[in-house]
């Protein structure tokens, strides 16, 4: 579904980005790994050609991206931000309405279906209770509900999601990427999920990109990415990895420097 | 479920605009010379229909030819500037922004300060003009400076139209430091704002700009909510951000021009008429472009009003108007804005 080939791109001077490869297939989740300043949120915003890399291509369904122009992108690919400015009162309803904006294009009202299809986003979301309240009145995490439900509003085939979980509590974490886990398996959406939680990311990722200075690290399942060896070396610091009690999955744990 | 739509906005602006009328109509029935109200109107509607006039030539010159187009003037000023008003706090996600703030104010002032010294008459065409020129100046100063690779970036643009502005500031003191008792009158009164430097034929420069200006703002209000959240958030609902941002920028800034060439630097509507059609109406500029300019136009229809006739036969800058009900009356917005949000 989308194929970056050997892509790098840097603001200024130095790259950000160097020579990154990889394929996403339809249906997959796939989590975006890597220290801070690894280039998680830069890749991120190439994905969905905020950005355009100054070498290689990224291509969607074997279009490249910079053919496709703003509209037809946002059609297909719908991204949820670390943090979304509100400067002024929007209802629940208009925010998610605004989901609906790719399809409107030059029109500046919305019709009966495209109401109807932010309200099935808002029923799924299962903010439709508090549909006509001011977003900036909601907590951390009703708000990322809100968003995740304007980008269901844009019908999209992949979600982006950055740092979906940072500023959430366990309970609001389970549930968003609950959520997140049902779009993905029941409605066959395509995730990519850039996290710094590596142990959120091995639970519910089918497959990590780790990421070390602008480079892929590794890639693969979560067993063959989050390993002691991988992640002492991307990160410099030394961590304890077991499973996961349940899952099985790759459990890291920090350990303090000297022992307890 | 509470959205906007077409005939929610059709409705209000159709309310608004009867508002709009009957406060013109008023304004034209009050003045230093007494005309009776009803005789006023007589005489309006029946050259509005073409039939041969009431009341004496005197009055029907008060009337129609100095009152009316002042009324009408104003409404579109006040209009002009509210819109612009809107569009900048949008763009530049500053809740302080004013149709002033990149600096096209200024650069009509020295327009207009040059225009009064050179003595080229107050009612003529000539300072509108110099002043127009002037503010179009400062706006391609302001874009030169505010665009890096082809992109606007709000805060360059902010930055360059504060230092343009203060660059222009200078040379008004500069030149008012060189001005003659008489001419210094002028000058202050203009940079307060007053519509005696505007006559009939004013309407007939802005009226073009105002309404393009804002029927281009208008065909993108959708889009001005989505920016309101961050240019990234409105690149991924598959906004041309940079086309939006340049032609908003452009459009804001030629009403602004159109309107302070006429009547000078009138302060206070553009910053508090969008706040308060969004405490009222909330914050879509669908209906927000519509509403602010309707009230705009009636509020500064009515100041003129008041700034003519309050020490009559003396006329007051209507800026001082603005300023002396837009104050109190904005506070008084924001003590009881949580009431005003629930209706």
């Amino acid at each position: 579904m989308i194929e970056a080939h050997s892509i790098s791109f840097r603001y200024h001077e130095a790259w950000v980005l160097q020579e990154v490869s990889f394929r996403v297939e339809k249906g997959e989740f796939v989590g975006v790994i890597g220290p801070n300043g690894s280039g998680k949120t830069t890749l991120l915003k190439l994905l969905y050609g905020l950005l355009a890399p100054q070498r290689g291509e990224i291509l969607f369904e074997l279009v490249p991206m910079k053919k496709m122009d703003r509209r037809d992108i946002a059609k297909r690919i719908a991204v949820v931000a670390q943090e979304t400015q509100l400067l002024f009162p929007f209802s629940v309803l208009e925010t998610v309405l605004m989901g609906r904006s790719p399809y409107l294009g030059r029109l500046l009202f919305e019709s009966e279906k495209d109401l109807e299809i932010a309200r099935k986003a808002m029923e799924w979301t299962k903010i439709l209770p508090f549909s006509e309240r001011p977003v900036e009145e909601l907590s951390g995490g009703e708000r990322k509900r809100v968003f995740i439900a304007r980008a269901l509003a844009q019908e999209p085939e992949v979600i982006l999601l950055d740092e979906p979980t940072a500023n959430l509590d366990i309970e609001h974490q389970i549930d968003f990427l609950d959520l997140i886990l049902t779009l993905n398996r029941e409605r066959g959406l395509t995730i990519v999920m850039a996290s710094h939680d590596m142990n959120i990311a091995s639970e519910f990722c089918d497959r990590l990109i780790l990421l070390q200075e602008g480079r892929i690290y590794q890639m693969g399942t979560p067993e063959e990415v989050v390993t002691k060896e991988n992640i002492e070396s991307v990160y410099g610091c030394e961590v304890w990895i077991d499973q996961h009690p349940v899952s099985g999955m790759p459990r890291i744990s920090l350990l303090r420097k000297g022992g307890r | 479920m509470k959205i906007i739509t077409l005939k929610k906005v059709l409705t209000i602006s159709i309310l608004l605009g009867f508002v709009l009328i009957v406060i013109i109509l008023i304004s034209i029935t009050m003045g230093s010379v007494k005309v009776p109200p009803l005789r006023s109107i007589r005489i309006l509607f029946r050259a509005i229909l073409g039939l041969k006039g009431a009341g004496n030539e005197t009055e029907r010159t008060i009337i129609l030819s100095l009152r009316l187009p002042r009324a009408i003037l104003a409404g579109f000023v006040g209009a002009g500037l509210s819109v612009s008003g809107a569009t900048f706090q949008a763009l530049l996600r500053n809740p302080l922004a004013d149709p002033y703030i990149l600096g096209v104010s200024s650069g009509a002032a020295v327009g207009a300060i040059i225009a009064i010294l050179l003595g080229l008459g107050v009612s003529s065409f000539g300072l509108p003009l110099v002043s127009f020129l002037g503010a179009l100046l400062s706006i391609v100063v302001v874009f030169y400076c505010g665009r890096q690779e082809g992109r606007i970036h709000p805060h360059t643009l902010l930055l360059a139209g504060v230092i343009v502005g203060s660059f222009l500031s200078a040379l008004i003191m500069f030149f008012i430091s060189l001005s003659q008792k008489e001419e210094l009158r002028t000058i202050i009164f203009w940079l307060m704002g007053d519509f005696s430097f505007s006559n009939a034929r004013s309407i007939l420069i802005i009226f073009p700009y105002i309404l393009l200006g804002v029927f281009l703002l208008y065909l993108r209000a959708r889009h001005l909510n989505l920016i309101l959240s961050g240019e990234e958030s409105a690149v991924q609902l598959g906004v041309d951000v940079e086309r939006l941002k340049l032609v908003s920028y452009l459009s804001a800034s030629l009403i602004t021009a159109a309107s302070v060439s006429v009547c000078g630097l009138i302060g206070f509507v553009g910053l508090i008429i969008p706040h308060s059609v969004r405490l009222i109406f909330g914050p879509d500029h669908r209906l927000l472009i519509p509403a602010s300019a309707l009230i705009g136009a009636s509020f500064l229809v009515a100041c003129d009003t008041f700034a003519r006739t309050l020490l009559a036969p003396v006329e007051l800058p209507v800026g001082v108007v603005t300023a002396a009900f837009g104050g109190p009356f904005f506070i008084y917005l924001l003590r009881t804005r949580k009431a005003i949000r629930t209706l």
